[in-house]
């Protein structure tokens, strides 16, 4: 199985459509493979840097864990039998692979997992060198894993206003917004700055990142809406985090 | 696209604000930058009405406390002399700002060049003198008047504005968001500007400062006003006619009361000193001058023109009949 290349950023849930976990439990056996995929897009990452850190697994072991933990998701409906009045996804995905990664180190099958029936085309490598970059801290697993989670979804965000912007013509706006808020190491630079090495006037840079802030907002809210369950969750998530209200 | 932990924080930084003041307002120019912060030009977008934006200069610094400080300020004083705010918060980089009604006019000392009329000006510094007084009524002290700090309309209504460094006495807000402190500002700190600041307002003496340091920061306004200068920033100030001999001494007298450089030998209010320009303008005594004979022969004439007038024609009309019977 392969992660469909419409449900990468721009895919086939709209941003309108309530959520991807309903359609995980659609019916359609279409929908529902969609639906995975995208849920597999969205939490790989996370998993995987899990894996690494909470189990102390090496790279070729925590991959093997993550696509067989993806496999058997889709073999067993994992995410069809989530209940949203439980918990929220993200701590269900979460336990769910707890205790995958429980039996699987207890049978020491972890390395066999997944073995030709399913596998996903995950960037580890990706991810490897981003664990390298990055603090983690293994003694709160909860909030590594939170934090991760909102890496990916803010990547995915950004995946998406860079489509946006690349498909209306605003390269120029979301390369003045990357230049300030992503690439930035330390300081951001400054507005006079960013106005001399793109050649425009500094309310133009003003203007161009509040543009690009908003929409960005309105992806972020859209790739959370979809991997939430109800609108009480989504809303909660929204405030954790934004810190207000979407 | 990886994101750094970094550009995370900043990105949920930006994301949490940006449907704020950053989705609002469009930034369309500059209309003028000073120390603490920019004046921008911008569209609001819900109330669809162009607006002016105080923005600090750079985010969480002391310029972000002054400026909530200032929109406070304006908020609790309504005046045709002061600028309404409409808004405060922050923009998605995270400056703080303030929203304002965007002042169409020129600064003071742009507005009266190639003016030559003493009594259009004088007429603009009661109006001043008014919005001043107000904000003394109202517990606030500005501390940072001078020509820069007043705007003229088109239609000669004058709005006295940046009211960063302003202090408020008796527990407004920035009292209790620093108690230590007079107004937000420790003893020793200078603020203000040379020439147009009181000598014990120069020498950092916060507690000596009073509704008095404002009188003479707008005695050194109307000096500016009948010289088109500022009184010299170092000794003490010397009246308006050294510069312009065609000012008429009364006028010079109340600049050098105003610009007196003992709090005690100035005029005790605004109101007081309003009340003496008033008095020179409609030719009656002025408080701060000792005038001579011919002085108050001239001032008679002056405010008694008309009637003196007519009684001289009709004195003439008389004569000519007179001597026509003959």
């Amino acid at each position: 199985m392969t992660v469909p290349s419409a449900a990468k950023p721009g895919g086939p849930f709209p941003e309108t459509r309530y959520s991807v976990l309903r359609a995980a439990g659609s019916p359609d056996p279409e929908e529902r493979r969609q639906a995975f995929a995208a849920l597999a897009e969205a939490y790989w990452k996370p998993a995987y840097k899990y894996a690494r850190l909470r189990f102390g697994l090496p790279p070729a072991d925590a991959e093997d864990l993550t696509q067989g933990f993806f496999a058997e998701a889709l073999q067993k409906a994992w995410f069809e039998r989530f209940d949203p009045a439980r918990a929220r996804f993200r701590t269900y995905l979460r336990t769910c692979l707890d205790g995958f990664a429980s039996k699987a180190r207890a049978s020491a099958r972890a390395q066999k997992r997944g073995g030709g029936a399913v596998h996903l085309p995950l960037d580890f490598a990706s991810a490897e060198r981003e664990l390298r970059d990055q603090a983690g801290d293994a003694a709160d697993p909860e909030a590594y894993f939170h934090r991760e989670w909102m890496r990916a979804l803010f990547e995915r965000a950004l995946s998406r206003l860079a489509a946006q912007c690349a498909a209306a013509g605003r390269e120029a706006a979301f390369e003045v917004f990357r230049a300030h808020d992503v690439d930035a190491d330390g300081a951001p630079p400054s507005y006079a700055a960013l106005a001399e090495r793109f050649a425009l006037p500094v309310t133009q840079v003003t203007n161009h990142l509040s543009a690009m802030r908003r929409d960005l907002r309105r992806h972020l809210l859209a790739c959370l809406r979809e991997c939430c369950a109800s609108e009480e969750e989504f809303r909660q998530e929204a405030q954790a985090l934004l810190g207000t209200p979407p | 696209m990886t994101l750094s932990d970094a550009a995370l924080d900043r990105l949920r930084a930006a994301a949490s604000a940006a449907e704020g003041a950053g989705d609002r307002y469009e930034v369309r120019g500059e209309i003028a930058r000073g120390g603490m912060g920019t004046v921008l030009a911008a569209f609001d977008r819900e109330l669809e009405r162009e607006v002016a934006l105080k923005v600090v200069s750079v985010a969480g610094t002391a310029g972000d406390t002054r400026l909530l400080r200032e929109a406070r300020v304006l908020a609790r004083l309504e005046h045709p002399g002061l600028v309404p705010v409409h808004d405060v918060g922050t923009l998605a980089d995270g400056r703080t700002f303030y929203a304002m009604k965007w002042v169409r006019g020129s600064r003071l000392d742009h507005h009266f060049a190639g003016e030559p009329s003493i009594p259009v000006r004088l007429r603009t510094f009661e109006r001043i003198c008014e919005t001043v007084a107000f904000a003394h009524a109202h517990g606030v002290l500005h501390r940072d008047l001078k020509p820069e700090n007043v705007m003229v309309g088109p239609f000669g209504e004058v709005l006295v504005i940046d009211w960063g460094v302003a202090r408020i006495r008796g527990g407004g807000p920035d009292a209790s968001a620093a108690p230590s402190t007079a107004g937000g500002t420790a003893h020793g700190t200078v603020l203000g500007t040379p020439g147009y600041m009181a000598p014990e307002q120069a020498r950092g003496e916060v507690e000596a400062v009073d509704e008095r340091a404002d009188v003479y920061a707008l005695g050194a306004i109307l000096h500016h006003l009948l010289t088109d200068t500022a009184p010299s920033a170092e000794g003490p100030a010397s009246g308006p006619r050294r510069r312009n001999p065609s000012v008429p001494r009364p006028l010079d007298s109340i600049c050098l009361k105003a610009l007196a450089a003992a709090p005690g030998e100035r005029y005790a209010s605004v109101t007081a000193l309003a009340r003496d320009v008033s008095a020179f303008l409609s030719a009656r005594p002025v408080a701060a001058h000792r005038e001579t004979p011919l002085e108050w022969v001239a001032r008679q004439a002056g405010r008694y023109r008309t009637p003196l007038l007519l009684v001289a024609v009709y004195l003439a009309v008389r004569a000519a009949l007179i001597f026509w019977a003959r």
